[in-house]
Order: C-alpha cells, then structure tokens, then sequence
C-alpha cells in the first residue's frame, strides 16, 4: 500500500505504529471443490461397469444383426439395428414385450438365451455400481456441507454461531428461537443434529455434523459472514472451546465469543485471545450461593432474570449463614464451592476417598478440615459431625452417589440444607423429588449465563 | 511402459479411424457408407467417452468434451438413420444418407480434436 495512503488510514484509525493493516482473505476451503472431487470419483469408478454394460450390448445386437430370422411370410430376413437395440434394452432390463418384428426362429432364440443371461447381469451390476456410489459415504458429506454452507451464506439476518448442542446448546437455542433470533449450529454428533431436526422451532436452523474445533468448519458455518453476531461455544470438551475461541478471536477479533468450561487452566489460555466471557459453571455455582447467603432477595430476582423470558418468580431461600458446611467430592467442583465458602467466613468439611488433598489453602487454620473416606460407607458421614453441620453439598460427577449421600445426610440430619450437583438430565426427576434446596444444573447455568 | 495409456490411447485412435472410415466418399449415396461402420463408431465412440471420464486435470476436461460433442452427434446420425429408414416415407433415400453421413462428419471433426490433443499431450511430455 502507498505510504501516504496508508498514514491516513493509520491515523484516521488510530492504530499504532508497527502495526500491520491486514487485510482479511477467505480461508476457508471452498466445500464446492469437495464436493466435485467426490463426483470425479464416482465417475472414475463407474468406468468398469459402464465399459462392461456398453461391450455387452454390443456384443448382443451384433449378433442379433447378423442371425437370419424368417418373416411372416417364411422369407428370411436380418433384424435391423434399431430392432435389435430395442429388444436388448427390454431384455437386459426384463421387461421382456416379446418378439419383434416377427417370431423368432430358432437360430435366434439360441442367440438371445445367451444375451439375456449376458445382459441382465451386465444391467445390474452397472446399476448397482451407480447406487453404491451414490451412497458413498463421503460424497454425502460433501454434498451437505455444501448445501450447510450455501444457507448460511445466504441468511439475510443477524444470526449467533452454537458449537455444540448438548444440552446447554438446546436451551440456548430454545431460548434465542423463542426470542425469534436466528442460529447456526454445530455438533460432533449426528444424534443430536437429528434431534435437532425432530424439534420444532420457529424458524428453520441450518445445522451440520462436524467437529466445531476446525476453523475450515466454522468459517462455512458463518464466522466469516458479515451477520455473524457471537460465537457460543458450548461443546462438552473443554479443548474445542478452547479451539473455537482462538479461532473467533483469530479471525473475528470484534465478535462477542462467549465460551464454556469447567477447568481454570482453559479459562486462563482463553483469556489469553482477545476479550472473550468465558463460563464456568462450578465457579457460577459458588458465587450464586455465596449472592444467596449475603443477600437472598439479589439472588431472588438474578434466578427470575436468569430463567429466561416469560417465567415465574421463584421462591426466596436462604442458606445458613453460620455454622459447619460439609461437601462431598473434592474435584473441580468441590473446590470451587469451598473456594467460594472460605471466602464467606465459612467453616467447611470436605469428604473425599482420595488420600491426600492437593490444594494447600485447605487447612484445618483456614476453616477446613478433610475426612478421608468414601462418603456412603456408613460411620464416615458421622465422623465429618454431619449431625452439627448446618449444610451438606453433594458435588461428585456421579449422580447416583449423590442422591445415596443426600438420602444419608437427610437422614442423619432432617435440618440440613441440602446443596446438589446433577449431572446428567435423565435423572432430573429424581433430584426434583429429593426436594434439593439448590440443586446445581451444569448445563443450565451456563445457559441462564448466557 | 503404461498399459493404462495404450488402452486410452487406442480406442481414442479407433473411434477417430472408424468414424473417418463411415464419413469417407460420396455424401448421398448409399452405397458406400456401411450401417456397420456407424455401428462401430457409435459403440467404440461411447467407450472412449467412459475412459475419459474422472480426469481432473485441464486437458482431460477439453478431452471430455470433445468425446462428448462426438457421441452427440453419432447419436443423432444414429436417430436420423432409423427415422430414415423405419419411420419416414421416402425411405433412405439420397438426402437421408447425406444427413447421417454430414452428422457422422462433425463428430469425425471432435474426434480429430482429440486425437491431436492426444499427440500434443504425448509429444509435451518431459521425462523427468
């Protein structure tokens, strides 16, 4: 670029001095181009069978050309070409008329014996041929994510980019769709694009099955479309989000990109590209438990705003201010929750089975003190003095292990506040039942983040 | 030595040579254009179109084509011969044969086409 152009745009633009304007190329791989790499294939492939069919027929009408037959008359005459060419294409087919233009002799029905097993292999060996490869596989990938990419390339509204659609990405879809805003998603599985396809909403969202981490993928989804507003990532490993937030800052550093995780160490690398708002539903659990604690009418109204349009105002409760908190499971979660409950002057018992805990905050000086055990073996839940606690949380990533402890805690205990993680969606009943009184939905408070 | 390229090679030669061999003589008259030979062309014409096929390279497309602009036409030179003599009242008479064989004409002229292609191709050819 000339330098006297290039210093008014620097200074219209305010950018610093060794900054590079640039200017930004398409990278994506055309899909067209792959899509036509799968038909060249095809028709190298359906070069034998073609040959095949096209020597056989030949071979047929030939002969039948050259056989005599006998007219009505009994004079000898030869078929025709045409004739022949039109009694092979009904035989090899077996559509089978009959005998044209004149009964056959026999000279001729020994020859056509021979082209009707000939032929109608021939037939269907090339016609299957061509359905078999029609099928194949990657040629119908090709051709949907070309189709995936021609109606993104063509929405004429503002539109929001999913990665994932588990559960936090239906909500959210729900959510967006009812508030008549337009999506494009991706997911890793074809299960759940079906079930994409089997939901209704109100307007049609252009879905494809492919890994979300690619940034080929997310550039046909849409991140290069000039409608693109934000960037969700919301797949259930934590290292396509991170891939996807790199690629959104990369490519679109302005976009919004709002991205899901449940490991620090991925939050830190994602902060590391641009601005994005990243989401980690543990840390979020903490901190709404610790906004309940100090000020429960707060947390009344951030549960209604959170819980979308048109609901109903939830119930206020407030957890125990004072007095022994025991949580149960010392993952990522447990330590964000005891992170979040320290930092409220709260004293906290963890329960884990794994020997020696690793973060060396957790002393006994701070507040916390660690029972090492399995918490459903009986006598363990006694021993953390769950009968003078005041709260118990059962945050272990399995579900059945934490209804068990919370039927145990309740038992021991009718008074205690009951804190749970549920972490799969079939088992929502259950934790309804169990009347939790904050019960830690992973998935829907990434959404209500969001 | 490349079988794969004997076989291109001959029947792209073969459907030329068969097709010049119908085209060759007297435009209308009958006599000296034999059915069999159009026959042949046609056959050994579509063979040679389905061994061009799944070339993605430049000259391979314009090969395609020129197969393709053939077999067009000794086709309808095909057609216009059975209307001719099944269908039309007058028979093959001195016009009919003169349409087949002026059909028969402009495929011979993509064929040619082709085989030049071919010698270019051959002849460009820088071993490494």
């Amino acid at each position: 670029m000339p330098g006297p152009i290039r210093r008014l745009l620097r200074d219209l633009l305010k950018i610093g001095d060794g900054v590079r304007l640039i200017t930004r190329r398409r990278t994506a791989v055309d899909p067209s181009v792959q899509v036509s790499t799968s038909l060249f294939l095809i028709l190298r492939r359906m070069r034998a069978p073609l040959i095949t069919l096209i020597i056989i027929f030949t071979v047929s009408v030939f002969g039948l050309t050259l056989i005599p037959g006998r007219d009505a008359n009994g004079q000898p005459y030869r078929m025709g070409f045409f004739d022949a060419f039109y009694f092979m294409s009904y035989t090899a087919t077996t559509i089978g008329f009959g005998e044209i233009p004149h009964t056959f002799t026999y000279g001729q029905r020994m020859w056509v014996v021979v082209t009707i097993y000939l032929t109608v292999i021939g037939w269907a060996y090339a016609l299957g041929s061509l359905l078999t490869l029609i099928q194949d596989r990657a040629f119908r990938v090709a051709l949907r994510m070309q189709r995936f990419s021609r109606t993104v390339a063509h929405l004429g509204e503002p539109f929001l980019l999913i990665a994932g659609y588990g559960r936090t990405g239906e909500l959210l879809a729900r959510s967006f769709d009812g508030l008549g805003r337009q999506v494009v998603i991706v997911d890793a599985s074809e299960a759940r694009i079906e079930a994409l396809d089997m939901d209704t909403y109100q307007v049609d969202i252009p879905a494809l099955v492919s890994d979300a981490g690619n940034p080929h993928i997310l550039a046909a989804a849409g991140l290069d479309h000039p409608l693109c507003e934000g960037v969700l990532a919301m797949t259930n490993d934590d290292e396509v989000n991170l891939a996807i937030t790199m690629a959104a800052a990369l490519m679109r550093p302005e976009l919004p990109v709002v991205a899901r995780t449940v490991s620090t160490v991925i939050a830190d690398r994602m902060q590391a590209f641009g601005t994005p708002t990243v989401v980690n539903p543990f840390d979020r659990f903490g901190n709404h438990l610790r906004i309940a604690l100090r000020a429960p009418a707060s947390y009344q109204l951030l549960e209604w705003l959170e819980a979308g349009p048109g609901a109903l105002l939830p119930e206020r409760s407030q957890p125990p201010v004072d007095g022994q908190w025991v949580v149960c499971g010392y993952g990522r979660f447990g330590r964000e929750v005891i992170i979040d409950l320290r930092a409220e002057g709260l004293q906290v018992t963890v329960i884990d089975p794994n020997a020696s805990p690793v973060d060396s905050d957790d002393t006994p000086d701070n507040g916390v003190r660690v029972v090492v055990g399995d918490a459903s073996e009986p006598g363990v839940l006694s021993r953390a003095a769950i009968e003078d606690a005041v709260a118990f949380v059962a945050g272990t990533d399995n579900d059945t292990t934490n209804l068990s402890l919370l039927a145990a805690a309740r038992r021991l205990n009718p008074e205690l506040f009951l804190a749970a993680r549920q972490n799969a969606r079939v088992n929502a009943p259950l934790f309804r039942a169990m009347q939790v009184d904050a019960l830690l939905i992973p998935a829907e408070v990434v959404a209500h983040e969001v | 030595m490349n079988l794969e390229k004997v076989i291109f090679g001959f029947f792209v030669l073969l459907a030329a040579t068969l097709n010049f061999g119908f085209f060759i003589g007297d435009i209308g008259d009958r006599e000296v254009h034999d059915v069999y030979e159009l026959f042949a062309a046609v056959v050994v014409n579509l063979i040679a179109t389905v061994l061009k096929f799944g070339d993605r390279t430049q000259i391979g497309a314009v090969h395609l084509a020129t197969s393709l602009v053939a077999d067009l036409q000794l086709i309808a030179a095909s057609v216009v011969w059975v209307d001719a003599t099944q269908v039309s009242a007058d028979g093959l008479d001195r016009e009919g044969v003169a349409s087949v064989v002026s059909l028969s004409g402009g495929a011979l002229f993509a064929n040619i086409v082709s085989v030049v292609l071919l010698v270019v191709e051959t002849v460009s050819f820088h071993r490494r």
